[in-house]
C-alpha cells in the first residue's frame, strides 16, 4: 500500500515533469544557516563556523541528485533521454539511419510474412474448438499390403457405439451436379454421416446444420451449403433457408449456410473447397447394402472424449479391434492383420507442408540474421567514428554502463523503427504477396496480419535490435581513454578488436549466405530435373475438359446407370468432340486418367492363381480410358494390344497396364494374358469391385502420369466401355484454341444431355505447370532470399576491406614510398577479402551439409552433398567477394604516397 | 548513483519517525540534531542524507510537512508525523524490538546452554 502510494507519486512526478528542486535547495540552505549559527554560538570565527557547517551536510550535490532520484523514475527518465539522444543521431546521419532501417524493414517483414503463413498452416492448422481432439481414423490391412482401406458401415457402427469416441463419422467426397438454374454446374461436394458439423463444433452462419442425432439409412434430403456458393448462386439471398436445390437429380432442402471463413479440413485442395454438404446414413440407396467385410472407400473421422489422449485412445481402440476380430473371424482374416490407426486430423492440412514451410522459415531467419550482422557492421564502422564523442563522454564522468545502455537504445530503435516499416511494407504488398502462394498450398483459414503475428514481429525486432546491438555497444564500453583522446579524431585508428569483430562478422556472414545458396542452389536443380525429366506423355496441343455424370440416390433413376447406357452416351460424345474446330483426335478418360490430376484412385488387386494373403500385392493406380487415349497422349505400346471399339460390354473384360505394374507383379514373367480381380475404387460410384476375371492385354510404356517426381507408379487401364466412370474427362488433341474450347465443349455436351455441366477446362501444358507450383513457390522464395543474403554479405565485405584500407593508407603510402609495386598492393588488400571469404567459405559448407541433408525429403535427383552445386556455389560467393574487394583494392594501389603521407 | 543500503535507509526512517513522535512537529535540522545528539558519535552520517529520507516517507504518506518560522525566525520546513505515520512507527517498533530480542538472545547463547 505503501509501496504504491509511493510509486503513483513519483509516476506523477515523472510524467508532470514536476521537480521540487527549489524547495530542497531552501531546505539545504536553511539547514547549513542553522549548523552556522550553531557553531558561532560555539566560539568558532564566521568563515570557520560555515566551513563546518557545509562539511557536516555532506555533498550537497550528490544529495540533490539522490533526492531527485527519490522523486521521479529515473529510469525512464533516462530512457526518454536515451530515446531522444537516439532520435537526434538517427536524424544527423540520414543515409546510415535509411540503410539499416530498411535493411531491417525488409528482414522483419519478409520474416513476419513468412511467419503469418507459418501461423496459419503449421501453427493453427484447424480453426475449430479443441482442434487437437479431432483425428481421422484409419483402417490398415498390412497382411494384404494395404493401408488406408476404407471402412465397412456394420464396423463403422460398431465403432460409434464402442464408446471411445464423442463423435464419428463417415465422408465421401465428390461432384455434385446443380441443375435447375439457367446454366448447370458442378459443385465439390461431401456426403457425410449427420453429426459432422457437431463433431467439428462450427455454427453455421444462417438456419441450422444436420441434428446430430438422425437415423435415417439413406440420404436426409437436407443440406448445407457454403458462403461462397450463396453468394454467388444465389446472391446471398438472406431467406436462402428452406429453399431447394436440385443436386444429381433429386431435390434437397437447404437448411444452413456455413460461415464464410469455414473450409472443409480435407486432404486435397478440391476436398477443402467443398461447397455442398449432405447428410446420409451410407446404408440405404445409392449406397450397398450393409456388409461387414465390404470396406467402403470413406473416409472416418473422429472428436476424442475431452482429456482422453492419442495414446489411450489409441489403445482402446486396439482392444476394441481384438474383440471384433474374435467375434467376427470370417469377416477379418486373420492373416489380413487388420488394424486400426489413429491420425490426427491436422495432418490433412500440415502433412505436405510441414518440411518445405521450415524451410522458409529457416531461410528468411538467415536473412534476416544476416542482415543484422550487417547493420551490426555498420554499427561498428560509426562507432570508430564516434569512439571521441564516446571517449569525451567518459572522461566527463559517464558511466561504462550508461553508454551501453544508450547505445542499446540506439540500436533497439533503429530495429524497432525497421520492424514498424516492414509491417507497413507487409501491408501494403498484402494482396500481391497473396497472390504469390499457390493455390496448393493448404490452409484452411485466410492469411491474416493478426496479433500473434504483430507480436512476433515485435519480438523478433526486439530480438534483432539486441543481436546487431550488441558488438557495438560492447566495444564502446572498453574504449581506451588515453589513447582516443590523445590520437585527437585523427583518422581515428580502431582498436584492432573492433577490426577483428568486424571480420567476424562478415565471415559469418559469408557463412551464412553460402548455406542459403546452397539450399537454392539444390532447390533450383531439383526443380530443373524435375521440369526437363522426360514425361513419356506429350502435353503440347492436348486440352483436357471434365463432365460429372449426375448420380442420383435412387439407381433405378440413373440414366447413365449401367455400362451400356453410358457407352451410347460416350460414343456419341466422342463422335461429336470429333467434330469441333481444330480438333484431330479426341478420347474419354475417367478423372484419375487426367495426367498430374490430384486425384487418385487406387485399388487393391488379387492375381490370378496367387492368394491374397500371402503375397503382398501392390496398389494400384486405376483409371478407364477409351481405346483412342494412349495415342493421343502419344504413351507407346510396348507388347500386346491396345483397346478396340469392340472391348465393350459384352466382350470378355480386358486391361492395359504400364511397365511398372508388370515389373512389380509379373516380375520375369509376361504379363499378356494373366487374369486380375480389382476391389473397390477410391472414387466409388460406379466403380464396383470386378466380379469376373480381367484379362491383361497390354503393356504400355512408363508415364509420369501420377507425378512428375516418380516415373514407375504402378497403373492399370480399363475399357471405358465396360466399366463407366461417373467423371469423365474429355481429351482433344489438334490446333486448338484455348479460350474458345470451354464454351464450344459445353455447348456440344449440352447438345446431347442438356443438364450437364462442364469445367475444370485446361491445357495439358498446364497442368504440368501447376503440379511444380509449389516446388517453384519455395523456390523462387529460398532464390529470392539467397540473392539477397550475397548482396548483403557482399556489401559487408566492401565496407570492411574498405575500412581495413583507409586504415592502413599511410602504412601503404610507405611502402609505395619504399618502392613496393602497386600490383603487389592491390593483391595483398585482395587477398585479405579472400582470406575472409574462404574462412566464411569454409564454415559454411558445414553449415550447408547439416542443412541440406534436413531438406533431402525436398529434393529430386539431387543428392544432398551434390558435388556441382557446393562448387559452383563456394565459387560464386568467392567471385562476389573478390568483386567487392576489388574497388577498395584499386583505390589502395592508386594511394598517392605524398598525400598519404603528408596528411597524416 | 548508488543507493544507500537498506538497513541504514531503513533505521535512519524509523530514527525519523521517532524523533517526530517524541518532539511532535520539527525541521530537518532539528531532527539531525536530535539524531546525533541521542546515538552520539556511533551514527557517522552526513546531515544531507536526511533528506532524501524525509522525501521518501512523505511519499509514502508516513508525515507531512509545511513551510513555518524557526526559533530564531528563519524560515524552515516543518515535518509531522500522521496517522499512518504513527501506525507505521508502532509496527516498525515492535519488528525492531522482535528483531533485536532474537539477535540478543543468539548473543546470549553460548555452546554448552544447548542440550
Amino acid at each position: 500500500m505503501r509501496f504504491l502510494r509511493r510509486w503513483w507519486k513519483r509516476t506523477r512526478n515523472f510524467s508532470t515533469g514536476q521537480q521540487d528542486d527549489q524547495r530542497l535547495r531552501e531546505e539545504m540552505e536553511q539547514h547549513i544557516a542553522l549548523q552556522t549559527d550553531e557553531n558561532l554560538r560555539a566560539g568558532m570565527s564566521p568563515v570557520e563556523a560555515r566551513r563546518q557547517a557545509v562539511l557536516k551536510f555532506g555533498a550537497r550535490e550528490a544529495i540533490r541528485e539522490e533526492y531527485h532520484a527519490q522523486q521521479g523514475l529515473p529510469f525512464l527518465e533516462n530512457l526518454t533521454q536515451d530515446v531522444r539522444f537516439a532520435l537526434r543521431m538517427l536524424r544527423k546521419s540520414p543515409g546510415f539511419s535509411a540503410i539499416a532501417i530498411l535493411t531491417m524493414a525488409l528482414g522483419i517483414g519478409a520474416t513476419t510474412a513468412i511467419f503469418s503463413l507459418v501461423n496459419a498452416t503449421l501453427l493453427h492448422p484447424l480453426r475449430f474448438p479443441h482442434p487437437e481432439e479431432l483425428v481421422r481414423i484409419e483402417d490398415d490391412l498390412p497382411g494384404a499390403g494395404v493401408t488406408d482401406a476404407g471402412i465397412s458401415v456394420p464396423e463403422f457402427k460398431d465403432l460409434q457405439r464402442s464408446g471411445i469416441f464423442q463423435y464419428a463419422v463417415l465422408q465421401i467426397f465428390g461432384s455434385v451436379n446443380l441443375t435447375g438454374a439457367s446454366q448447370p454446374s458442378r459443385a465439390q461436394y461431401e456426403g457425410v454421416s449427420p453429426a459432422y458439423f457437431a463433431m467439428l463444433g462450427v455454427k453455421p452462419e444462417l438456419g441450422h446444420t444436420f441434428d446430430p442425432q438422425d437415423q435415417t439409412p439413406g440420404f436426409t434430403l437436407e443440406t448445407v451449403i457454403s458462403d461462397g456458393l450463396w453468394k454467388r448462386a444465389y446472391g446471398s439471398d438472406p431467406h436462402i433457408v428452406g429453399r431447394s436445390l436440385r443436386g444429381d437429380n433429386d431435390l434437397y432442402r437447404i437448411i444452413g449456410v456455413m460461415p464464410p471463413g469455414f473450409r472443409d479440413p480435407g486432404r486435397t485442395v478440391g476436398e477443402r473447397n467443398t461447397e455442398v454438404w449432405a447428410a446420409t446414413g451410407f446404408s440405404a440407396d445409392p449406397a450397398p447394402p450393409p456388409n461387414r467385410s465390404l470396406r467402403a472407400p470413406l473416409e472416418t473421422v473422429g472428436r476424442l472424449k475431452p482429456g482422453v489422449t492419442m495414446a489411450a485412445a489409441q489403445s482402446q481402440l486396439d482392444a476394441w479391434v481384438a474383440s471384433l476380430r474374435k467375434q467376427f473371424p470370417d469377416d477379418y482374416p486373420a492373416d489380413s492383420r487388420w488394424t486400426v490407426r489413429l491420425v490426427p486430423l491436422k495432418e490433412n492440412v500440415v502433412g505436405n507442408v510441414r518440411q518445405p514451410l521450415i524451410l522458409l522459415l529457416g531461410a528468411v531467419a538467415l536473412v534476416l540474421l544476416i542482415g543484422c550482422v550487417n547493420v551490426a557492421n555498420l554499427l561498428l564502422a560509426r562507432a570508430s567514428a564516434r569512439s571521441r564523442e564516446m571517449a569525451v563522454r567518459q572522461a566527463l564522468g559517464a558511466a561504462r554502463k550508461r553508454l551501453v545502455r544508450q547505445l542499446l537504445t540506439e540500436s533497439l530503435l533503429l530495429s524497432l523503427l525497421g520492424g514498424v516499416a516492414g509491417l507497413v511494407i507487409l501491408f501494403c504488398m498484402k494482396g500481391f504477396l497473396l497472390r504469390l502462394i499457390p493455390e496448393s498450398l493448404p490452409r484452411l483459414n485466410d492469411l491474416s496480419i493478426n496479433w500473434t503475428v504483430m507480436l512476433f514481429a515485435l519480438a523478433v525486432s526486439i530480438a534483432a535490435g539486441v543481436i546487431f546491438g550488441l558488438a557495438p555497444a560492447r566495444q564502446a564500453g572498453r574504449v581506451d581513454l588515453a589513447h582516443t583522446l590523445r590520437v585527437e579524431g585523427r583518422g581515428s585508428k580502431g582498436s584492432t578488436e573492433q577490426t577483428r569483430t568486424r571480420r567476424v562478422l562478415v565471415v559469418t556472414e559469408f557463412a551464412l549466405s553460402l548455406v542459403l545458396m546452397v539450399a537454392a542452389g539444390l532447390l533450383l536443380r531439383s526443380f530443373w530435373d524435375l521440369y526437363k525429366a522426360p514425361l513419356g506423355f506429350n502435353p503440347q496441343h492436348v486440352m483436357t475438359v471434365q463432365l460429372w455424370l449426375p448420380s442420383p440416390n435412387d439407381p433405378k433413376t440413373d440414366i447413365y446407370g449401367t455400362a451400356a447406357q453410358e457407352a451410347v452416351f460416350a460414343r456419341e460424345l466422342l463422335r461429336r468432340s470429333r467434330l469441333l474446330p481444330g480438333v484431330q483426335e479426341a478420347a474419354l478418360g475417367s478423372e484419375p486418367s487426367i495426367p498430374l490430376h490430384h486425384d487418385r484412385n487406387k485399388s487393391a488387386l488379387i492375381v490370378e492363381g496367387r492368394q491374397t494373403q500371402s503375397k503382398q500385392q501392390p496398389l494400384v493406380e486405376r483409371s478407364q480410358v477409351t481405346p483412342g487415349y494412349f495415342h493421343l497422349l502419344k504413351i507407346p505400346v510396348l507388347r500386346g494390344r491396345l483397346f478396340n471399339d469392340g472391348d465393350d460390354e459384352n466382350a470378355p473384360l480386358v486391361a492395359v497396364i504400364n511397365e511398372a505394374m508388370a515389373r512389380t507383379c509379373w516380375r520375369g514373367e509376361d504379363p499378356l494374358g494373366k487374369r486380375l480381380k480389382l476391389g473397390r475404387g477410391r472414387a466409388g460410384v460406379g466403380q464396383r469391385a470386378s466380379k469376373s476375371w480381367v484379362t491383361i492385354v497390354g503393356v504400355v510404356a512408363d508415364a509420369r502420369t501420377e507425378s512428375l517426381a516418380n516415373a514407375s507408379v504402378p497403373q492399370i487401364y480399363l475399357s471405358l466401355y465396360q466399366e463407366t466412370p461417373k467423371e469423365l474427362a474429355i481429351f482433344l488433341r489438334g490446333d486448338l484454341n484455348a479460350s474458345a474450347i470451354p464454351e464450344e465443349v459445353r455447348a456440344m455436351v449440352q447438345s446431347v444431355d442438356p443438364e450437364l455441366p462442364v469445367y475444370g477446362a485446361q491445357t495439358l501444358n498446364d497442368a504440368v505447370t501447376a503440379s511444380l507450383e509449389q516446388r517453384r513457390f519455395s523456390m523462387d522464395i529460398v532464390a529470392a532470399f539467397a540473392v539477397t543474403a550475397l548482396l548483403l554479405a557482399a556489401l559487408g565485405i566492401y565496407g570492411v576491406i574498405s575500412y581495413i584500407v583507409s586504415e592502413r593508407t599511410r602504412d601503404i603510402g610507405i611502402r609505395l614510398a619504399l618502392g613496393a609495386q602497386r600490383g603487389k598492393i592491390m593483391a595483398m588488400v585482395l587477398r585479405q577479402g579472400l582470406g575472409l571469404a574462404m574462412a566464411g567459405a569454409a564454415l559454411g559448407l558445414v553449415g550447408s551439409v547439416i542443412v541440406s541433408h534436413l531438406m533431402a525429403g525436398l529434393l529430386y535427383g539431387v543428392s544432398p552433398t551434390d558435388l556441382l552445386t557446393f562448387a559452383g556455389v563456394t565459387l560464386v560467393l568467392t567471385a562476389v567477394a573478390l568483386a567487392a574487394c576489388y574497388i577498395p583494392a584499386r583505390r589502395a594501389m592508386r594511394v598517392d604516397p605524398l598525400v598519404a603521407l603528408h596528411y597524416e | 548513483m548508488k543507493q544507500k543500503t537498506d538497513v541504514l535507509q531503513g533505521t535512519l526512517g524509523l530514527m525519523v519517525l521517532k524523533t517526530l513522535d517524541v518532539l511532535g512537529s520539527q525541521h530537518g535540522y532539528g531532527i539531525a540534531r536530535r539524531i546525533e545528539q541521542i546515538s552520539g558519535d556511533l551514527l557517522a552520517v552526513n546531515q544531507g542524507t536526511l533528506y532524501p529520507v524525509l522525501l521518501k516517507l512523505e511519499q509514502e504518506g508516513a508525515i507531512e510537512s509545511e513551510w513555518g518560522a524557526s526559533e530564531n525566525n528563519r524560515r524552515a520546513r516543518f515535518y509531522r508525523l500522521t496517522r499512518a505515520g504513527r501506525k507505521l512507527l508502532e509496527a516498525e517498533t515492535r519488528d525492531w524490538e522482535q528483531t533485536a530480542a532474537i539477535i540478543a538472545r543468539f548473543f546470549e547463547v553460548k555452546a554448552e546452554d544447548l542440550p
